[in-house]
């Protein structure tokens, strides 16, 4: 038990805070990144442009289907090679970014979707044009609608940024297990403190979320 | 009845594009390192930075220290000063790696050289071009100091589970010397060593140079048997570098020959129990 | 890629295999662990309640790899278990939270009448939930089960961590044993779609069916 509590010395609290620093940062780029690029695709596949909607849908289709750590892989191997050289922090978040892009990108349709098609029409009636319709009426619904996928998505992403241990990203997964590596008797503290950061990190998120959409949905 | 055909045919039409996709991607790269004679050796002189792969869970040889953040060991400290030699204007910049990302990411550029517990092979000289050999390292094995197996002839039975990092020439070598046992291959020697005390294997294998390291940081493992194959570690570098693999070699001469080798090793090596830093180190 | 695959088909099928085999263990036990904590969030009783909730929210908010680290390096110490069954472990009890959510929200869709018209008919509540309530409740999740399942079977991958012998464990193999950083992965991609493209499209078909059989109603 004396090791359980002296595993958390100042020493290697810390480091893991460091590498939460670097979780946080990669989350919130590719947060930031994915939720643009996937709200463009979603409104993309939702509008139907003959041939192009249809590919990028494929492609949409292909990403969401293959394992994260596979996308993971390919981008920091693969990028290098048409000449693209990014640290380790840079090709995580663009693995994460395209990942995300498509999995939101079905959420965002979806959410669209479910705006009842009356509401284009009345605001096409009323002189908007689709692009300002799309922007005005249908995208501030389809987003209020949204609120709680997107929100458990974003919390994915970040239980997700642990998968790049495996390209040594210093975040905390990878930094907890380098420290019980080295202090054996730190093992379950280490597993503790990151049950305990990840589970206060994503229930934040949560919380916001459910406060968005109680806000929104008054 | 039809979506369902439907389904089935949109599936294999995804499966060939992504085949397409990443094939064209993988194919078109071939010729590129081709006439990119010295790159990488003219890339370090004219951007004044070089960057090298060292190891970050390995304990004496490339590890990340707690307290302060940064990477330390016999590897990390060789790499500074073979950069101060090759020139002297250089930054060393540190990008950490595992023995199975190194390799690509050498080829791929990502970094200029690797130097991280990495034993000069033939197989490897076919992808990469090695220094001379800075550190005479042969492959041992780690165990629980209760453990019922002495060395690594013991171990080839099928009951016994032996630990070791997938990319690292260790895990091809326990194929041959215990054939019979059954192999774990993991991703990093953090891991390797936690599921050794986990009981995930009865042994872990790899180069003596880590063994000890790893031993020496737990009080209920240890070395034992010696070593069975001979494991010279090289800096490696891109194919096609012949200037930067020259200018790497004399810095080694030229550390090896002015005390900072014996330095280093006496730094690192000297204190370690059962490990006889000259003999790694020397000729 | 074709005769890298054909040197390599025993250790890429092997790890089809073990693949497959993970998900579907971790399917199954994941159903009944996630049906079983949707019970105590539903049964009236309020400890039950809130242990159920402790335990959904704990675990989906755990990085999955975290889960499966602890299986394989700590749990380990106390019972002896593989790295396969380290993998297949995490991933039912990371993937119970989910079917728990899900299977809880299928149980609330069904109008509150029919567990009270159950019950008054002289059933208990278990049985009401048993013969009324949970045949229902399935049938309207099968898309978001399905849409979990999918997950399982990306996620799995991360058995590749603890030497699960699956599809992104061989790929590592291969990849290192050949410096082939490429082709190893992308076959192993097509594995993976060959199991995921066709459920995710089948699912879409079910959800959509279901929408309009909504609409009618």
């Amino acid at each position: 038990m004396s090791d359980f509590f002296s595993a958390f010395s100042w020493v290697n609290l810390r480091f893991l805070m460091s590498g939460l620093g670097v979780t946080v940062e990669v989350a919130v780029v590719s947060v930031i990144l994915s939720f643009i690029i996937g709200s463009v695709l979603g409104v993309i596949r939702y509008v139907k442009i003959p041939y192009f909607s249809q590919i990028v849908g494929f492609i949409i289709d292909l990403i969401r289907n293959l394992p994260l750590l596979l996308i993971i892989f390919f981008t920091y191997f693969a990028l290098p090679k048409v000449g693209i050289h990014f640290g380790v922090v840079t090709s995580t978040i663009f693995a994460l970014t395209i990942f995300e892009s498509a999995m939101l990108a079905e959420i965002i349709r979806s959410g669209i979707m479910a705006v009842p098609k009356g509401q284009l029409e009345g605001a096409l009636s009323n002189g908007l044009n689709f692009k300002q319709a799309l922007w005005h009426i249908i995208l501030p619904q389809a987003y209020k609608k949204m609120i709680p996928p997107i929100v458990s998505q974003f919390v994915s992403l970040i239980k997700d940024t642990s998968l790049a241990t495996i390209i040594m990203l210093p975040e905390v997964t990878y930094r907890a297990q380098i420290v019980y590596a080295q202090e054996p008797g730190a093992i379950i503290s280490m597993f503790f403190a990151l049950a305990v950061i990840y589970f206060i990190l994503n229930f934040i998120i949560s919380k916001i979320g459910d406060i968005l959409d109680r806000r929104m949905a008054a | 009845m039809k979506s369902r055909f439907q389904v089935v045919v949109k599936s294999m039409l995804a499966a060939s594009a992504f085949a397409l996709f990443t094939g064209v991607a993988a194919t078109s790269n071939v010729h590129a390192a081709d006439n990119a004679k010295n790159e990488t050796y003219n890339r370090i002189m004219k951007t004044d930075r070089m960057n090298w792969g060292v190891k970050g869970d390995t304990k004496l040889m490339g590890l990340m220290n707690i307290k302060t953040g940064k990477l330390e060991g016999f590897d990390v400290e060789m790499a500074k000063e073979i950069t101060k030699r090759v020139n002297p204007d250089a930054k060393v910049v540190y990008t950490q790696i595992t023995s199975g990302t190194r390799v690509p990411m050498l080829i791929n550029g990502n970094i200029d050289a690797i130097i991280a517990t990495m034993s000069v092979t033939p197989d490897r000289q076919k992808v990469v071009d090695f220094s001379q050999p800075y550190f005479n390292a042969g492959q041992s094995i780690l165990v629980k100091k209760s453990s019922k197996y002495h060395n690594v002839k013991e171990l080839n039975t099928p009951k016994a589970r032996v630990l070791a990092v997938q990319g690292s020439t260790s895990i091809d070598e326990i194929k041959d010397f215990a054939p019979k046992a059954k192999v774990v291959g993991l991703q990093d020697y953090a891991t390797a060593l936690t599921a050794l005390k986990a009981g995930q294997g009865d042994a872990l294998t790899t180069d003596n140079g880590i063994l000890y390291g790893m031993a020496a940081g737990s009080k209920s493992l240890e070395v034992r048997g010696g070593t069975f194959t001979k494991e010279p570690y090289g800096v490696a570098m891109q194919k096609q570098n012949p200037k930067l693999v020259k200018a790497v070699n004399k810095a080694i001469n030229e550390i090896k020959t002015d005390g900072t080798y014996e330095k280093m090793a006496k730094k690192w090596f000297g204190d370690v129990k059962g490990m006889d830093w000259k003999e790694l180190a020397g000729e | 890629m074709i005769s890298l695959f054909q040197s390599h088909a025993g250790e890429f099928l092997t790890g089809f295999g073990w693949t497959i085999l993970s998900s579907i263990l971790a399917l199954i036990g994941s159903i009944i662990l996630g049906t079983a904590f949707a019970l105590m969030e539903v049964v009236p009783n309020k400890v039950a309640n809130i242990i159920g909730r402790i335990y959904i929210e704990i675990v989906r908010n755990i990085p999955l790899l975290v889960i499966t680290m602890f299986f394989y390096v700590v749990i380990a110490n106390v019972i002896k278990i593989s790295g396969f069954a380290a993998g297949t472990f995490g991933l039912t009890l990371y993937t119970s939270a989910f079917i728990a959510e899900t299977v809880r929200a299928g149980i609330n869709a069904v109008p509150k009448g029919q567990l009270e018209g159950a019950m008054s008919n002289g059933l208990s509540w278990w049985q009401g939930m048993r013969y009324v309530v949970l045949p229902q409740a399935f049938k309207l999740v099968i898309p978001p089960l399905g849409n979990q399942f999918i997950n399982l079977i990306k996620n799995s991958s991360v058995l590749a961590f603890v030497a699960g012998l699956d599809l992104m464990y061989q790929a590592n193999q291969i990849s290192q044993a050949t410096f082939d950083t490429f082709g190893p992965f992308i076959i192993v991609g097509i594995f993976y779609l060959i199991l995921t493209m066709p459920l995710s499209y089948y699912m879409r078909y079910l959800e959509n069916r279901l929408e309009k059989k909504g609409g009618r109603a």
